[in-house]
């Protein structure tokens, strides 16, 4: 069985700060990551490995840096790392970043393509399922837990607001996982010197006989016009006293602007 | 201090304090409180490769050696000693084996051990076989191809949780001390259970109890070395074993310190942080002296081991009982540093000051290593006179 995930590079942290001049993401000092969603995609793709056995190939799209995530997959376990790496690619929206990871799963061929619900940073949850798409294979997102794995098929629970369902597909099959999924495992010492040797398989859009015009910024039907942080409304207000004079208060405000 | 780790040196330390924060610091409180083994730790560290730390590698470890050893034990310790514990007495339960062994017991036993699927334990103590572990009264009786144990071993760490065990025993009493053996006993053999398993005042998270043998029959291939070597094994074991006490020891003053300082900078009296008291400033000061001292000597008696030294009792010996003198004082003053929070279970302090205690008496009290010392310094004076 083959298993690739795909995974991002992210900033490490969770409050994005954004420069007010020129709009565009602080990076200087923060430290790149695994998108924490993916850590739980590449353990799933894992613990398939070590019950069934299986070969897991961890796949990233980006600059050369995003290699260090790349080894940090491989000190986890995971058996090879490709990285989509091309100018080309740069300025990719989520419609040209799952074009480019769809044709690079369907040239390295595989039973199960992993990904992580959403990457913290963009927040879409939309690669995914549109790698999917693009494939033209079944998808099943927000899994919460891999009941029954064959050659053919699997079986799992798919996480809803209220309980979850439980989906069965044929193989090949793309899913999107959640952090309730497992806990992914630390690097072992053997992966960590593995990760440190291991050669990291590059693939540009020349590889992939891809049309540049599907590719990074042309290729993408979304264009970023402005990012911003919101505005802070500083005019709050802070009721106090008791539970029944802070709802009499709350009302007459409530009342006082019109809201009821 | 720089000690001019290698690469690979500081990626094991850097793995240990990971699991050490991640996987120990969020439950070691609540494995002290129930005095639970830690399982799913001990299940991390394998899947992390820390058992295989010093097996070589054509055993399935990564051939390091006690210098490695010493710094995933340091780090493990300044999380919790309960866990360092059960960890590094799984060292001490290899040793035998790794020192003394067949290649045909290395190849059936290690690959197991470097994995961490099967954990080992050392059986030596008795109830009348302490310190004077020549007294010990548990007997190895050969009949044709066997060997046939009877007796009890008292307080062996990881008992009842390891798989494989390491036991000295009488085979020939008139000999004395040389009449003693090594043997393999595993889980499951007949004759061999478990009995109480100890209530302790630290270390809680480590499993403690009794290893009782009634007419266990183990072959004659689980003899480690030759016949009559038993005692010469346990002696070389606890050579190698006590440089990682000594960890153990710079490890569990290491995270007493780093709390006290912590405490010291956030806690106001008379309107300013604590640290800015002289009184205060001295204490840790005579800290952070004692630590890099202990942790320089261990390195350094490490690194004297990985050298291939053929004796190294009064070094490991010095090694193990400074450091574990100043983890005893270390703890006790960070404790105080600390004052009223430092003796509450809401701090990691008591806990540490608790598990700290053990280090002078287990692998040979401080007392009898300062024998082992002065002993090997007479037999130097008298060479050099």
């Amino acid at each position: 069985m083959k298993i690739i995930v795909c995974i991002k590079q992210v900033p490490d942290t969770a409050e994005v700060r954004i420069n007010p001049q020129t709009n565009t993401l602080i990076r200087d000092g923060v430290p790149s990551i695994i998108n924490p969603y993916d850590t739980h995609a590449i353990e799933a793709a894992l613990a398939i490995k070590d019950v069934h056995g299986a070969d897991v190939t961890v796949l990233t799209m980006g600059p050369p840096q995003a290699e260090a995530a790349l080894r940090e997959a491989v000190a986890m376990g995971a058996d090879d790392a490709v990285l989509l790496t091309d100018r080309a690619f740069a300025g990719s929206d989520t419609w040209a970043t799952a074009f480019t990871l769809a044709a690079a799963i369907k040239f390295l061929g595989c039973d199960i393509a992993l990904c992580g619900k959403q990457a913290i940073d963009g927040d879409t949850a939309q690669v995914g399922p549109a790698i999917a798409e693009f494939m033209d294979i079944p998808h099943i997102s927000y899994i919460s837990k891999i009941e029954a794995v064959s050659a053919d098929a699997i079986t799992v629970c798919r996480l809803m607001d209220e309980g979850y369902d439980v989906v069965q597909a044929p193989l090949p099959v793309l899913l999107t996982v959640v952090k309730e999924l497992n806990r992914p495992r630390m690097a072992s010492l053997k992966g960590k010197m593995r990760a440190k040797k291991i050669e990291i398989r590059k693939l540009t859009s020349l590889d992939l006989s891809l049309d540049k015009n599907n590719l990074g910024l042309e290729g993408s039907p979304t264009q970023v016009k402005n990012i911003f942080a919101p505005e802070i409304k500083k005019d709050r207000i802070v009721i106090g006293g008791t539970a029944e004079e802070q709802t009499d208060e709350l009302i007459s405000i409530l009342k006082a602007v019109k809201c009821l | 201090m720089d000690y001019f780790l290698t690469e690979d040196q500081e990626m094991i330390r850097d793995t240990a304090r990971e699991i050490a924060q991640e996987r120990i610091v969020p439950v070691r409180a609540e494995l002290d409180e129930k005095e639970e083994f830690p399982t799913e730790i001990i299940k991390v560290l394998a899947q992390s490769d820390m058992f295989g730390l010093f097996i070589p590698e054509e055993y399935g470890g990564l051939g390091k050696g006690a210098l490695e050893l010493c710094l995933a034990v340091e780090e493990l310790s300044r999380a919790c000693l309960g866990v360092s514990t059960s960890y590094a007495a799984n060292a001490l339960g290899t040793y035998p084996i790794l020192l003394f062994g067949t290649e045909e017991q290395k190849k059936k036993y290690l690959p197991d051990i470097a994995s961490g699927k099967r954990l080992v334990a050392f059986g030596l103590t008795e109830a009348n076989a302490g310190s004077d572990a020549a007294g010990i009264q548990t007997t190895a009786t050969q009949s044709g191809t066997e060997y046939v144990l009877n007796g009890t071993k008292q307080w062996i760490t990881n008992g009842g949780e390891a798989e494989i065990y390491t036991v000295i025993a009488m085979a020939d009493r008139s000999r004395g001390a040389r009449g003693a053996n090594a043997v393999i006993v595993e889980k499951g053999t007949p004759g061999f259970t478990f009995g109480k398993k100890e209530k302790k005042m630290g270390i809680r998270a480590s499993a403690t109890c009794e290893l009782v043998f009634d007419n266990c029959r183990v072959p004659r291939q689980n003899v480690l070395g030759r016949d009559g070597m038993g005692f010469i094994i346990a002696m070389k074991t606890l050579d190698q074993s006590r440089t990682g006490v000594g960890a153990q020891g710079v490890g569990v003053a290491q995270g007493a310190f780093e709390e006290a300082c912590k405490f010291a900078r956030t806690r106001v009296q008379f309107e300013k942080p604590i640290i800015g008291f002289q009184a205060i400033q001295h204490m840790l000061a005579d800290m952070a002296i004692q630590i890099e001292a202990a942790r320089s000597l261990v390195y350094s008696v490490a690194r004297y081991v990985d050298s291939g030294a053929k004796d190294i009792t009064k070094a490991s010996a010095m090694a193990k009982t400074f450091a574990t003198d100043v983890a005893m004082k270390v703890t006790t003053d960070a404790l105080q540093v600390m004052g009223g929070s430092g003796y509450m279970r809401d701090y990691p302090l008591e806990k540490m000051m608790r598990d700290a205690k053990i280090l002078q008496i287990y692998e040979g009290t401080n007392q009898i290593q300062r024998n082992v010392i002065c002993q090997a310094l007479i037999k130097e004076l008298s060479r050099n006179k």
